[in-house]
């Protein structure tokens, strides 16, 4: 079987990750419910006509696939393949609210061709005029690690060679009302750096695209080798533990060979005792780092997880910020990502460097 | 890795059917499900028709033995009756006997409920339990839970019209490269009213009963239904000495990368995806002996369709119809419940009408069949295109 090589990334996020040369240089800090992604210089990479019509989410997924392609030196690949948890909802609510608004009068056709789950992918596609197989995956917290997976079986069978695959999820006004409503989202804002010690219900939403360029073939940009991921539609807090071990038993690792940790802790008080469990037991000793204090929680916020360990594994350097414990390892060679949201949807990823 | 993809169940809810044997009995008595809409409360009512389930939410719930403070939209209701029906025929006992997983798909996820309570969710407690239900992957989540799917690979394709084939291509994917040994596959739409203004706002509902292929055709009736199959690796098949309906042989998906929601003239994706699925079964499009066409009876697809068919097949394409005048065009489900259909057809060796059909098209000459005609069938080619470019193409076959 072929190796996955992460070969490039793009970002558009809460954070400046857009450019490599302040690529998390300094983390920006929030006080807010809610945390928007920082708008790149849209008109750099799409004409500003086009731009008028789309959404931030599709915006900031054309702009992380065209970083990620730059980086990769492509300019086509043989698959797009997208993750988004709630599709593009700036559009859906626009339409909705126009329906329910008017009674079903005085409608136009522009936000719904654009509330389709997969406009996305299918506008990259048009972008770049790809005609390759063309995926979008829509399944809560996993959504782009089904995007990862389904790369991962055609590169690993020789189908594809490089393919481009992302998660894209945007923040809109009526669905962050409702979530607030629901507590999912919290009611009172808190600074990032105190998120995980709340102990109150919900998270800190956000949004952004996260896009990387997979390939079987290894390159300069290289950035680390997809070892191996599994999802999980549900999970017990009582067997954490023991899926963790047969995972990394699958791939013939033990705890002390894992550098580092990366989880995706939202601050809520209901389910981050799945991360808590590993964190105070298996892996109390492995150096540990939370992400989503400084982007907010979305779906596919994972996909920031996936670009922050391919980047350590690069550059041998972490964002101090993110760490949760204080442990620095020896080495930068394996790192394992987990992640869930609201107790479904779980998924370990394995990196390691290349 | 499993060489065969076999097809061990199937299950579906569709306008012409609570089950399969109900909709086979409708498609060879040619028994439309199409009707004015009763289920939603639209303003159009009187310029559209529908392909509505005849069953009430309350219905359904009560079909699944779920209490009422149950969160389950329309999609997810008809997902679980349809996913129940293909694990029960598929004579699963013990889900997790074999590693199994669920693909499903869908456009329209929790909608039906998020357009009823849109502005009523920010008073009313007793309705926000449907909020978190909004998610497409929600239905999925519920549908895995019913049929006993826990600690596995689980997820949801949404790629507009064609979802439900890129589940099954997905499912066979997972199956070949022995990362499952069985997985249920396919899709779930219900109606909606965001689905019915979104085409009605394009202008491509027809205002009277649709007519695929026709020169005349005003375009397409929405439908809902849920389909799925279940899929078994060449292990299981023998070591639960299974009876096998048919086989997923090939199939391929491509982008047409031309416009938004448009198909291109030409229909360069659609060709694609029929050229690819050829390869990966490894067939000559003269092995292939009845195709299930996408045929929405939309001005745009049904040409783009045409000529892509004539393309790949030439003028002597084999019997091609579109089972769309019989159930709607239902959208994320429309590849799982033709996927059911095909292999109802070759089981049966028999081709099903194209109905509503009177004149043809000026475009080309190819036209589609018109009458029941039973026909040995070896092969069947299904077809389903969506918004986004998104062409797909699932070859079923009789033998492995």
């Amino acid at each position: 079987m072929e190796k996955v090589y992460i070969n490039s990334f793009g970002s558009v996020s809460a954070q400046n990750t857009e450019y490599d040369s302040s690529f998390l240089k300094d983390i920006i800090s929030y006080n807010d419910t809610t945390i928007p992604a920082i708008n790149p210089i849209y008109k750099d990479f799409i004409p500003p006509a086009a731009a008028r019509r789309m959404a931030k989410g599709v915006k900031m997924g054309i702009v992380a696939s065209k970083l990620a392609l730059q980086k990769a030196n492509l300019n086509n690949v043989d698959a797009i393949i997208t993750g988004t948890g709630m599709g593009c909802l700036h559009d859906s609510e626009k339409f909705l609210s126009a329906i329910i608004d008017n009674d079903e009068q005085y409608l136009t056709p522009t936000p719904f061709i654009q509330s389709t789950h997969n406009t996305v992918g299918g506008q990259i596609a048009l972008e770049i005029q790809c005609k390759g197989y063309n995926f979008t995956y829509v399944h809560g917290s996993n959504s782009f690690e089904s995007a990862l997976l389904d790369a991962k079986l055609q590169l690993e069978l020789n189908e594809a060679k490089n393919i481009l695959i992302g998660g894209v999820d945007e923040l809109a006004k009526h669905t962050v009302l409702l979530n607030k409503t629901i507590n999912h989202i919290k009611k009172e804002p808190v600074e990032s750096a105190e998120l995980l010690e709340t102990n109150t219900k919900g998270a800190i939403f956000g949004e952004g695209a996260n896009f990387f360029v997979v390939s079987n073939e290894k390159q300069d940009s290289t950035l680390a080798v997809v070892d191996g991921l599994e999802i999980y539609n549900t999970l017990e807090v009582d067997s954490i533990t023991d899926k963790a071990r047969e995972f990394l038993k699958e791939h013939n690792l033990n705890v002390s060979e894992i550098d580092t940790l990366i989880l995706g802790n939202n601050g809520d008080e209901e389910f981050d005792i799945y991360y808590n469990t590993l964190t105070s037991g298996d892996f109390k000793n492995t150096q540990q780092m939370v992400y989503k204090p400084w982007i907010g929680e979305c779906y596919t916020a994972s996909s920031f997880g996936l670009l922050l360990a391919a980047n350590i594994l690069k550059t041998k350097t972490v964002p101090e910020t993110f760490q949760l414990n204080a442990i620095i390892p020896s080495q930068y060679k394996t790192i394992l990502l987990y992640n869930q949201y609201r107790g479904e949807n779980h998924s370990f990823t394995l990196l390691r460097q290349c | 890795m499993s060489k065969g993809i076999a097809i061990t169940g199937m299950g579906i809810i569709s306008a012409i059917g609570n089950n399969v044997a109900e909709n086979y009995h409708a498609l060879i008595n040619e028994r439309i499900g199409i009707s004015r809409v009763s289920k939603i409360d639209t303003i159009h009512e009187n310029d559209i028709m529908v392909g509505e389930i005849a069953y009430t939410n309350q219905e359904l719930e009560s079909l699944l033995n779920l209490t009422p403070e149950n969160n389950y939209s329309r999609t997810a209701f008809l997902g679980a009756i349809a996913a129940k029906e293909a694990v029960k025929h598929a004579g699963i006992t013990d889900i997790s006997a074999y590693k199994t997983g669920l693909i499903s798909a869908t456009s329209v996820g929790g909608m039906d409920m998020t357009e009823k309570y849109y502005y009523q969710y920010l008073e009313d407690e007793n309705v926000q339990k449907y909020i978190a239900g909004h998610n497409a992957g929600d239905s999925t989540q519920k549908i895995a839970q019913q049929l006993g799917i826990e600690e596995s690979l689980v997820t949801t394709i949404s790629t507009a019209c064609s979802s439900a084939a890129n589940a099954i291509m997905l499912g066979a994917r997972l199956i070949k490269a022995g990362k499952l040994d069985r997985v249920v596959v396919g899709g779930t739409d219900c109606m909606s009213k965001f689905t019915i203004n979104g085409f009605k706002t394009l202008m491509i509902l027809s205002d009277t009963y649709n007519a695929p292929f026709d020169d005349n055709r005003k375009g397409l009736n929405l439908g809902e239904a849920a389909a799925y199959l279940v899929l078994e690796s060449d292990h299981v098949v023998k070591a639960e000495n299974k009876t096998v309906l048919a086989y997923v042989k090939g199939y391929g998906n491509a982008n047409d990368a031309f416009h938004q929601t448009a198909s291109s003239e030409n229909g360069d994706g659609a060709t694609l995806a029929m050229e690819k699925a050829l390869e990966i079964a490894n067939y000559k499009p003269e092995d292939i002996d009845y195709i299930n066409a996408h045929g929405t009876a939309t001005g745009n697809n049904d040409l783009s369709e045409g000529r892509a068919i004539i393309r790949v097949f030439g003028e002597k394409a084999p019997e091609f119809s579109s089972t769309k005048a019989y159930t709607g065009h239902t959208l994320a489900a429309a590849g799982g419940i033709e996927a059911v259909y095909a292999i109802l057809a070759l089981q049966n060796n028999v081709i099903f009408p194209n109905l509503n059909f009177k004149t043809q098209m000026q475009e080309f000459s190819i036209t589609p069949q018109l009458k029941l005609k039973e026909k040995a069938l070896k092969t069947v080619m299904s077809n389903s295109f969506g918004f986004g470019g998104n062409c797909s193409t699932v070859i079923f076959s009789k033998k492995e």
